[in-house]
């Protein structure tokens, strides 16, 4: 597959307000640089993230959604973050099922301490959709721009 | 059966352990088999019919039902027990108020796969020996009794009734079906291939929503599809992507509750082979969370709503399978 240098990707980013977005902070202040691709979205707890969300990012124009919350035992409200690993598990199995490619999708925990981690995955999950190009798959054209 | 299944109806009708049932009358063909709610024994004697084409599942209208005046009496067959279940599990259907009368289940017959053998005009259709025997306006036609069995009832899932308080007939036992076949031949494809094939499927929709109206896992009061601020209710999809939005959240609200009665698959129209996404979802929660099957039970947990620390990471999805 030909790869456009010069593409840029949309990312939205769903930040859980205790950890990850502590983190992107952290990374922030610590003058870490990550991609100015990356929207994030803060929200309360990553199992705040309803399935109709990550469409509906697709939907207005991202070409990947990464959702990051407290690593597994952390969560703010106990178990929250594990209730989003088994949702998140299948919704990503199904868009795969559906052909979405499997590389737009990611799902990552990032606790409030690791500010270069979440500089290192937003990187990475950047690149990552780089190399696969506008998402054309799960677009809506009537908000193409 | 059918005589046997009025006659028990008229007993309890008549002794007042029900004052009303739930079973199928006749639609405007013969094949046409409707849930109906029948009060007296002449309604019964002339409406009731349980034959090769009473496939649909009554389970859902006992949400409505339970709460009415009075017990209702419900012909369940085995793969509505699994609706009915799950629906008492989950506090839909009031228990008490229904009295379940066990029945045998299919194979049933697919009046689509007889017409689309080129077959019209049908008058009567009998099973004789596995081998049905097709009345026609213009002649008699035969056909093998499986090649006219509907799609749900192909891979079905168990014979077993999971609750009844009387049982017509016998019991019978879980089958080992492969009812995931199809689902494990996609995920061999190539993610194009795939994606090419729910294309061509999902583009078919007309957004009926039949398919959500039909299933018993669907019974919320307030549907997020017909919420007006969605942008996406009663209208049909104006394009491709809300017609995978549909499928994907239809799906994704049922998952770790759908018994896999096989009905949205059954009512489409346009025959979209629905029943795949949900297989996939069990499937799914199947291998990475341990067996499950909806509705088997009223105690165990729902997958979704259960979970262990150990769970395996969303990366696994991007680890197996072809890309």
């Amino acid at each position: 597959m030909q790869v456009n240098e010069n593409f840029e990707p949309v990312i939205v980013a769903f930040c859980c307000n205790w950890c990850s977005y502590a983190g992107a902070d952290l990374s922030g202040t610590n003058r870490l640089n990550y991609p100015a691709n990356v929207k994030i979205i803060r929200v309360p707890c990553s199992c705040r993230v309803n399935p109709m969300f990550i469409l509906r990012a697709f939907q207005k124009g991202a070409d990947g959604v990464i959702i990051c919350g407290c690593h597994p035992g952390d969560c703010h409200y106990t178990s929250g973050n594990y209730f989003t690993r088994r949702r998140i598990t299948l919704l990503y199995s199904m868009l795969d099922f559906l052909g979405i490619e499997r590389n737009r999708t990611r799902l990552e925990w990032v606790s409030a301490a690791e500010g270069a981690k979440f500089a290192a995955v937003m990187n990475q999950f950047v690149e990552d959709v780089r190399k696969l190009g506008k998402n054309r798959r799960l677009e809506d054209l009537r908000c193409r721009k | 059966m059918q005589e046997v299944m009025i006659k028990r109806a008229k007993e309890l009708l008549a002794d007042g352990t029900v004052n009303r049932v739930i079973g199928w009358k006749k639609g405007e063909f013969f094949y046409d088999a409707t849930p109906a709610v029948f009060r007296t024994a002449e309604e019964l004697d002339n409406e009731f019919v349980f034959d090769d084409f009473t496939q649909a599942n009554v389970s859902k209208y006992l949400v409505k039902e339970s709460r009415k005046e009075g017990k209702i009496l419900a012909f369940l067959k085995p793969c509505d027990t699994y609706s009915f279940n799950q629906l008492v599990k989950e506090h839909r259907i009031i228990r008490e108020n229904v009295y379940v009368v066990g029945v045998p289940g299919g194979p049933k017959l697919d009046i689509e796969k007889i017409k689309a053998k080129g077959i019209t005009g049908v008058l009567n259709v009998k099973n004789e020996n596995y081998t049905i025997k097709i009345e026609t306006l213009y002649s008699t036609e035969e056909m093998p009794f499986y090649e006219a069995v509907s799609g749900k009832c192909k891979s079905c899932k168990s014979k077993k009734h999971v609750v009844y308080d009387e049982l017509i007939g016998e019991d019978g036992d879980i089958l080992d079906s492969n009812r995931f076949d199809m689902v494990e031949k996609l995920e061999n494809m190539t993610a194009e291939e795939r994606f090419n094939f729910w294309q061509n499927e999902l583009s078919k929709c007309i957004r009926c929503n039949a398919c959500r109206n039909v299933c018993p896992a669907c019974t919320c009061e307030n549907c997020v599809f017909d919420n007006p601020k969605s942008g996406v209710d009663n209208k049909a999809p104006a394009d491709s992507f809300e017609e995978k939005m549909f499928h994907i959240i239809r799906a994704f609200h049922v998952a770790g509750r759908c018994t896999d009665c096989g009905e949205c698959s059954r009512v489409c129209p346009q025959n979209i082979p629905l029943h795949l996404l949900n297989r996939k979802f069990i499937k799914d929660i199947n291998s990475l969370y341990g067996d499950y099957q909806a509705g088997a039970d009223t105690t165990s947990k729902a997958p979704l709503n259960d979970y262990n620390t150990d769970d395996c990471e969303p990366s696994i999805v991007h680890e197996r399978g072809v890309e």
